[in-house]
């Protein structure tokens, strides 16, 4: 974009506030990228953006194919199918519901399909829950799904924009999910502020598929048989556009700084106050809200205390993630998921803490973490705690081998 | 700058799901309009509501976003500056639909904090009604019946606005009236609404409720087992066979057993009332009754059991019989006695007592049983609003207001 566009872009409006929740949020950032296709299947708490779609359309506010799926199966394989033919796509769904929709899933990534999906993340139930808990979204953690976590309505908004410029990127042309905690976003009203489609319209490129376009004009076959003589290479090509993707994000932040005047820092993950931490806790998502209280009431205190929140969790920003963490003293990571049997029976993002560490010269201990399953509140206390084992084992050198649940009734 | 300020609304699910919705955004783009930030959310368990059963709602206020944190990613505040009851019935207990017990009206108020009440009832009722409290705390009646209404149909009887006039009054930390009234001007674009939230400001007032004043009982609670003590693979024990019901020589019929955890007569709003010289043993409200609170009496008719019924008002519609199960504002109760046992003491002295409690219909009812009444209780409303002064304009805006409602009617 040159300097004469970006002048007549900022003058062109000023922001408008609405009292709005996350997935509200994401809705009205499809309306603002101007969506083809939604695909919907009710699940709670994804339902709170097919709603929210099918309001705005409802009022004339948007103008989007809508598509009421009769599985989440369906629901994912269409919006495939609208990606593929150069549409542009959300679906999304929570807990079990995206378990259902696994096939089409896993085969998004090699088609090269850039669609976005909401995850309203949510406890896999049995037995019947509606809270939040990580294991849905990552249970498509290796797919060559690129994966992302916001904390506020406000992220989730510009996190949707950002997201679709990443996806539809030609270096990348992968999907993309966007993790919501159920209840603490979705649910959750706040005051947002919604940009003028015309900065939008700065920042967001027409998605063009090019030579990959499914269309009577443009004669492909996707997805042939192909075995083992091809099958590596085809891997290989997607792992190769999850690589891309870590400089197309670096590329689309700025971007979106430059017009939207937000969005500072490292995309990949939030660091709250680590100038000069020596203890940090790290997680995802809406635990950051009582990890941040604790550690400006320690500050206050003259602890140096700090919070490391991981944003885009695929692709993993391994080499600054690294950098940053090899300057604590100790490592408090937070896990709302689990991996039963896993090294140390930590959670998921534990033994990515130790695993991105390991190739780093100095190497502090990490703490590993299980809290706020099926949506426990992390409260204020269980921060605490969590800071006061991570403070242990920076004063002894050693951290407990095993996981710590931290909030279960024994 | 001001503390953070937190607002609970209690209300029947569904039927006054729009209502609580309005009155806590109504509080955050009032206070927003001051400068404050707020979140407004509903209590995350208690949906997807039930037709009926309690539920919560609430809207937090703070000066900044930092003290915003505290009170994001929690599914309830731990004290509230002001409680709002939309039906006064809840003054037994809340028991919503999750597994939260039964908590009292007040049990989030803080010490000298308010309890807002909508009631037709003097305040000495509805102290009696609510439990007991260690702190003092205000109470303050807003007149008028409760506003119901359904899932796709909002009775705009201005009930929202009046509670909203009353918050800065009550709680003048909260926001001032003239950024209320702004608020109400912007989201409602109605005059009439301001006059009666200017109006409801004028006229409230409040009383207080030393310690100990109030319903003595001890609310139930459940026991909550830790995992090395609770049953392995999600099992329950599960509900054994009912018995027979004995009453004097008889013995016969079937009484079901119940779940022991689920006590809902505590936060009904209506209950049936049965003649049991008209039934005809059809056993239609005992099939539909979708919590079996239906026991087979010896004489083959079905008796109501009061611990079990939520009021949800099925056996009332689904009977074919005239005034053979009429449903009662529950205010009109002090016990939970079985009925069959009254009739079959003294059979003249129940045909009076069935006769005395089914003469006024309730004011309160889920729907609308008549076209017209939807207007009727609107005119009504506006006639509590203004009670004691020289009515200028149309009270309630009644006419106007009709016009959308009839769509709501059964």
């Amino acid at each position: 974009m040159n300097a004469e566009t970006a002048t007549a872009v900022r003058v062109a409006a000023a922001e408008q506030e609405a009292l709005i929740s996350g997935s509200e949020a994401v809705a009205v950032a499809t309306r603002l990228a101007d969506v083809d296709v939604l695909t919907a299947y009710p699940i709670r708490p994804y339902d709170t953006l097919m709603q929210y779609v099918a309001k705005q359309i409802a009022n004339g506010e948007q103008d989007a194919e809508y598509i009421v799926a009769e599985s989440e199966h369906s629901q994912f394989e269409i919006a495939k199918h609208a990606s593929a033919v150069g549409a542009r796509a959300i679906c999304g769904s929570s807990g079990v519901g995206w378990c259902y929709a696994f096939e089409a899933i896993a085969v998004t990534p090699a088609l090269r399909l850039p669609l976005l999906a909401m995850v309203g993340n949510r406890a896999l139930d049995d037995p019947g829950a509606f809270g939040t808990e990580h294991n849905d979204a990552l249970a498509a953690r290796d797919l060559g799904w690129m994966h992302v976590w916001v904390d506020t309505a406000q992220e989730a908004l510009d996190t949707t924009l950002i997201a679709y410029r990443v996806a539809e990127d030609r270096r990348v042309f992968l999907p993309c999910a966007i993790s919501t905690d159920g209840a603490f976003l979705t649910h959750s009203q706040s005051l947002v502020k919604i940009p003028p489609k015309a900065w939008v319209d700065a920042f967001l490129p027409r998605y063009n598929r090019g030579d990959l376009r499914f269309h009577p004009d443009n004669p492909i076959t996707i997805a042939p048989q192909v075995n083992e003589d091809w099958l590596m290479e085809i891997r290989r090509q997607t792992d190769q556009a999850m690589r891309n993707a870590r400089g197309v994000i670096e590329e689309a932040y700025g971007d979106f700084r430059r017009i939207f005047s937000r969005g500072e820092g490292n995309p990949f993950f939030e660091e709250y106050r680590t100038e000069d931490a020596e203890i940090v806790l790290l997680g995802m998502g809406t635990l950051s809200m009582p990890v941040k209280v604790v550690v400006r009431k320690l500050r206050e205190q003259g602890q140096k205390v700090g919070f490391v929140r991981i944003r885009w969790f695929r692709p993993f920003d391994h080499d600054r993630l690294g950098a940053l963490l090899a300057r604590f003293a100790a490592i408090g990571v937070i896990d709302r998921d689990f991996s039963m049997g896993s090294p140390f029976n930590s959670g998921v993002l534990a033994n990515e803490v130790r695993a991105t560490l390991y190739a780093q010269d100095r190497r502090p201990p990490v703490v590993s973490f299980i809290a706020g399953l099926g949506g426990r509140e992390v409260t204020i206390p269980a921060v605490k705690e969590m800071i006061e084992h991570t403070r242990k084992a920076a004063e002894t050198g050693r951290p407990p081998r095993d996981t710590l649940w931290i909030g279960v009734r024994e | 700058m001001g503390r953070t300020i937190s607002v609970e609304v209690v209300y029947r699910g569904i039927f006054q799901k729009t209502l609580a919705k309005n009155i806590c955004r109504g509080v955050v783009l009032a206070a927003h309009k001051e400068g404050k930030v707020g979140i407004a959310f509903g209590r995350y368990g208690d949906s997807p509501e039930r037709n009926g059963i309690p539920a919560k709602n609430f809207a937090i206020v703070a000066p900044n976003e930092e003290e915003l944190q505290l009170s994001m990613a929690q599914y309830e505040p731990q004290e509230t500056d002001i409680t709002i009851a939309v039906d006064d019935m809840l003054c037994k207990g809340v028991e919503s639909w999750a597994w939260y017990g039964l908590q009292p009206i007040n049990e989030k108020v803080r010490e000298n904090a308010t309890l807002i009440v909508t009631s037709t009832l003097p305040a000495e009722e509805i102290v009696k009604l609510s439990h007991t409290k260690p702190t003092a705390y205000q109470l303050a009646v807003i007149p008028g019946i409760p506003s119901f209404s359904g899932l796709w149909v909002y009775k705009d009887d201005h009930t929202d606005v009046r509670i909203l006039g009353a918050l800065p009054k009550v709680c003048p930390d909260l926001v001032t009236l003239d950024a209320m009234l702004t608020a109400i001007k912007e989201e409602w674009k109605d005059d009439l609404k301001v006059t009666s939230a200017r109006r409801s400001y004028e006229q409230t007032g409040t009383r207080v409720v030393p310690p100990g004043e109030g319903n003595p009982e001890v609310p139930f609670k459940f026991d909550l087992p830790g995992w090395t003590k609770m049953r392995e693979g999600v099992t329950i024990e599960g509900i054994k066979l009912g018995e027979p019901i004995k009453f004097g020589d008889q013995i016969g019929g079937y009484r079901p057993a119940r779940n022991p955890y689920f006590k809902k007569y505590t936060t009904r709003t209506m209950r049936p009332v049965i003649d049991f010289d008209k039934c005809i043993k059809c056993t239609l409200c005992w099939l539909q009754c979708p919590d079996s609170c239906f026991d087979v009496t010896p004489d083959q008719t079905y008796d109501l059991n009061a611990e079990a019924c939520c009021g949800c008002g099925v056996c009332e519609a689904v009977c074919p019989v005239d005034d053979c199960v009429t449903m009662v504002n529950e205010a009109s109760f002090t016990d939970n006695k079985s009925q069959w046992e009254m009739y079959k003491t003294d059979k003249p002295a129940y045909a009076a007592w069935v006769k005395e409690k089914i003469t006024t219909r309730p004011e309160r009812s889920h729907g609308f049983r008549y076209r017209g009444q939807y207007q009727q209780q609107v005119a009504k409303m506006g006639a509590s609003a203004n009670k004691g002064e020289q009515v200028g304009a149309d009270p309630g805006g009644h006419e106007e207001m009709g016009v959308g409602a009839e769509g709501g009617e059964e």
